[in-house]
């Protein structure tokens, strides 16, 4: 790689020395560990609908430029400049999430989709960034400047999304949006008592969808009791850990993998496991521990209440998404369809954490005032 | 000021900011840590599975470790007399471990020349790839698996399976569903019974009939090819006990080769799709009316003007601008008559009708592949209107024959069924929508239709059969193209002693020379209800009764009929909207 020196002061050069590098370095092991696994997971599915066999693997890469892009662009972004952004591209988002519930196809008896020029998206998916960044900045604004009714905003902007995510319905991501707002809302400071209370309603609040909305029912009694119902996915991807022992089967020697239809998107950890073995699955989780831990660190000393909230629920948003994928493949969870965060295939994820990434280096770089805190 | 927080010189940390800051950095700590647990317990599952339960190659495709043997074999589905529909068969499959391969070519050449399937550079191929598994061939008979085992190469292993054969190939594709390489059951009648059927045993046995199931298909593809429709579907319902005796949904699919089923293929239209009916529903409005004693067969309504109501206009398509009693507005299938029936029982009757008939609900059947009816909501006035002669409504067509059942036999509404009950002689249970008198009523009407109106080419002679005609405009995407219908046929026989509900429904025909450029339900869905029904009445042991002509059942009727001429058609065929 080029090496700028310290007294270039153009954007790249400024760009390459304040951005956390070794976080960057890392998100580039993802992604190329990412396009070794969706090369190795995703022909079965390809062959099964009568497409080329890299056809997935085409598609992936196609979507990978725009991705870097965004994360580049994003990344070079000021605070403010992130919240304005936000702020313009969410509306358009809930919009976009509106229309795929009213008129989207339905695909498995969930409305999620927009079709743009033959291109399936999936709106919701890019709520979570701008959703991360505007109610940052209302809990910070409301701290700093009392009588600002921030939390307000905020709560009502987190009903919209959420009411859209679950008309959708999509629990998944309900899940994962509603878990980046309570971790703003635990950070900024609410009392211990109110968290709690917010604990118990989530809990009414899943034991209410479980009563009355039979797609979660269905899925809770099949994780509950797997014998209940038409869990094939799951059982084929504990067969497939069981299978892949602690060095694997060896790349292209996978068998669960034939047989399991979703290997490419929420199953993509599960082949991660039968080909390269436990050891690759635990340097893939060692890979995202270091982001998570790494990006807290260079945020801790930071005085901006804003870019912590912000910076927080990004890292909810990336590792909980990542443990959810992981949790379901393993029966730790009901299975949810997550993807697994840069690996899986699919555009609109690939896509949205090109934004969430990108905002994510942005709010740790290194301040040029050098007033706030050190590089670690 | 709005933007001010990003100005962080200006910005003074006071006492409580700093302290806010500081339980915030304390409890990111709590966020980061609550993630790191769930990579650990990640890692600990991990370390269960890979670890203590680690599977190789060879345990995992059961060799040594015989575990399809234990499973037992998946149990029949026949027909209700015996013929098989789905069996399942122990099979030997055959793999190789590639490492173990010594000299590739020959074993080859020599599999080759065992397996006719298979190409032998193709077998060389993948001998030579040095993976640990490598399929041979799945499902191989057991010559061919002695054979093999002959040969004596140690790479080479066997594994029992199961696997499921369709005999019938199309006949009832979509109804018997079918089952994934592991034998579970993934649609149709496998999937809904797939425990009681992986549990092996006796057969299961299903109400179908393959005989009229293959007359059904063998008509309605005929029509379809006929007409250039896009598809179509065909049931055939027992009045009396719920019994399906056949359903076809086609295009179809071969269930033995389920991978090159499209997704049109595999659909059941049948059970799954919902169709706005038009016309046929004209047969559950007036049974309302009737039925609610605000109507008689001589209630006249003016049929002399369009109606408008809101920014709607009802039209009648063959318009006879006059008063006209029920039968009429019936045989002339009109539309502004049976609104005006509607509007006069109130807003909710016909709703609560319909609900009582099961058009608000899925119908109960034993496949999964089960459609939830579209209707208004709100209902408003115009709705009764619409809903009277079957658009605004979607239902599918096992709701129709279900609801049509109710109508002749006597009005009760039963519970459609797939499976032979355990005890025949236990009369089934049901719920009463009309009354017996209003049955007999509508079914002087039925057979009217056939005799002197639009469903003429459905009559057969001797068999007394009942109908209704309907030629919906095809609602596509919210809406009606003038020049695509949904056209059916609704029979049922014989007319005075009901046994059989007999529907064809066509999407989107084309006229043809022959029927005068015309594709509405009576010319192109009513021939293949008649010859159904001319074609099964022998096989079910119907008897004739050849002295009903088209003329008596007219003169019977004749007090309603302002047009009675005799020995002339009342209505014909085409007029039929």
């Amino acid at each position: 790689m080029k090496h700028f020196p310290r007294t270039d002061r153009s954007i790249l050069s400024n760009w390459w020395w304040a951005i956390d590098r070794l976080t960057l370095f890392a998100l580039g092991v993802l992604i190329v560990c990412g396009i070794v696994l969706v090369s190795s997971a995703s022909p079965p599915a390809a062959e099964r609908s009568g497409l080329p066999p890299f056809y997935y693997v085409h598609k992936q890469l196609i979507f990978l430029l725009p991705t870097l892009g965004l994360m580049f662009a994003v990344s070079l972004m000021k605070e403010k400049t992130l919240w304005r952004m936000s702020l313009l591209a969410m509306p358009a988002t809930i919009l976009m999430m509106a229309t795929a519930i009213f008129f989207g196809p339905k695909v498995n008896g969930a409305a999620r989709w927009i079709s743009f020029h033959g291109m399936n998206l999936q709106p919701s998916e890019f709520a979570k960034p701008f959703f991360a960044i505007i109610s940052a900045w209302l809990i910070a604004k409301a701290r700093q400047k009392p009588g600002f009714p921030g939390y307000q905003l905020s709560l009502a902007l987190f009903l919209i999304i959420i009411s859209l995510m679950l008309m959708e319905p999509d629990l998944g991501m309900s899940f994962v949006l509603a878990c980046m707002w309570g971790a703003q809302m635990f950070l900024s400071g609410l009392p211990m008592m109110v968290i709690a209370g917010l604990v118990v309603l989530g809990v009414i609040g899943l034991f209410l969808a479980y009563l009355f909305s039979p797609h979660v029912t269905s899925r809770i009694d099949r994780f509950l009791d797997p014998a209940a119902g038409n869990n094939y996915q799951v059982r084929k991807s504990l067969e497939a850990f069981r299978h892949g022992g602690f060095w694997g089967t060896g790349p292209d020697h996978g068998i669960i993998k034939l047989t399991l239809p979703d290997a490419h998107e929420d199953f993509i950890f599960a082949v991660a496991a039968e080909e390269f073995g436990m050891v690759t699955a635990i340097f893939l989780i060692a890979v995202y521990a270091f982001i998570i831990i790494r990006s807290v660190s260079r945020i801790y000393r930071n005085e901006d209440m804003f870019v912590v909230l912000a910076t927080t629920a990004l890292l909810v948003q990336f590792g909980l998404q990542s443990l959810v994928h992981m949790g379901s493949s393993l029966q730790l969870l009901p299975a949810k369809g997550m993807t697994l965060p840069l690996i899986s295939y699919g555009g609109s994820s690939l896509l949205s954490f090109g934004i969430a990434i990108g905002a994510l280096l942005a709010l740790t770089r290194k301040r040029k005032t050098g007033l706030l805190h050190d590089d670690v | 000021m709005a933007f001010d927080i990003f100005h962080r010189h200006k910005l003074t940390i006071s006492g409580t900011q700093a302290q806010a800051l500081e339980m915030a950095r304390l409890r990111l700590i709590w966020v980061g840590m609550l993630m790191m647990m769930g990579y650990l317990a990640i890692i600990l599952r991990m370390g269960d599975l890979c670890l203590l339960h680690h599977k190789s190659t060879a345990m995992l495709m059961g060799s040594g470790a015989p575990a399809e043997t234990e499973r037992p074999l998946r149990a029949s589905i026949v027909d209700r007399n015996g013929n098989i529909l789905a069996v399942s068969l122990r099979m030997a499959s055959v793999y190789a471990d590639a490492r173990m391969v010594h000299d590739p070519a020959k074993l080859a050449q020599e599999l080759a020349a065992l397996l006719p399937k298979q190409n032998e550079a193709d077998l060389f191929k993948r001998l030579s790839s040095g993976k640990a598994f490598v399929w041979i061939q799945r499902f191989i008979t057991p010559k061919q698996e002695y054979a093999i085992n002959a040969l004596g190469d140690p790479a080479i292993h066997f594994q029992e399976e199961q696997r499921r054969i369709y005999p019938d190939a199309n006949l009832a594709a979509q109804v018997v569903g079918y089952t994934d390489v592991d034998s579970n059951g993934i649609a149709g009648i496998e999937k809904f019974f797939n425990k009681r059927l992986a549990a092996g045993g006796k057969p299961l046995r299903l109400t179908l009939d393959v005989r009229v199931q293959h007359i059904m298909r063998q008509d309605l593809a005929a029509a379809i090819k006929t007409f250039h429709a896009l598809d179509g579907t065909g049931l055939v319902m027992d009045v009396n006990t719920g019994q399906i005796i056949a359903m076809v949904s086609l295009p179809d699919f071969d269930p033995n080769h389920i991978g090159e089923a499209t997704n049109n293929e595999k659909f059941n239209r049948a059970t799954l799709a919902d169709y706005e009916m038009g016309s046929t529903f004209k047969t559950f409005s007036i049974a309302a009316g009737l039925n609610s004693g605000k109507v008689h067969l001589s209630s006249v309504f003016d049929a002399s003007h369009p109606l408008h109501i809101d920014q709607f206009y009802i039209h009648d398509f063959d318009a006879k601008d006059r008063p006209l009693t029920i039968p009429e507005i019936y045989i002339y299938s009109s539309n502004i008559g049976t609104a005006k029936m509607a509007e006069s029982l109130g807003p909710d009757y016909i709703r609560d009708f319909y609900q009582k008939l099961g058009f608000m609900q899925q119908a109960p059947i034993e496949v999964p592949e089960r459609a939830t009816p579209l209707y208004p909501s709100p209902w408003r006035e115009v709705n009764t209107m619409t809903a009277a002669f079957g658009h605004g409504i979607a239902v599918s067509p096992l709701h129709l024959v279900r609801a049509a059942s109710a109508i002749v036999n006597g009005g009760i509404l039963l519970k459609p069924t797939l499976v032979m009950p355990d005890n025949p002689d236990v009369p089934p249970q049901g719920t009463r929508v009309i009354s017996a008198a209003t049955s007999e009523k509508m079914r002087r009407l039925l057979e009217l239709v056939v005799a002197s109106g639009t469903g003429a080419y459905a009559w057969v002679k001797g068999y007394d059969v009942g109908g209704k005609t309907g030629t919906a405009d095809k609602n596509k995407n919210g809406r009606y193209e003038n020049h695509a219908n949904i056209s059916s046929f609704l029979g049922v026989f014989p007319i005075w002693h009901p046994r059989y509900v007999v529907l064809a429904l066509l999407d989107d025909p084309q006229g043809t020379k022959a029927t005068h450029g015309f594709s509405t339900g009576g010319y192109t869905a009513a021939p293949v209800v008649g010859d159904v029904i001319a074609r099964m009445g022998p096989m079910y042991g119907i008897k004739p009764r050849m002295y009903i002509t088209r003329d008596s059942i007219e003169k019977s009727m004749k007090p309603y009929l302002k047009e009675y001429k005799e020995g002339q058609a009342l209505a014909s065929v085409s007029t039929d909207h």
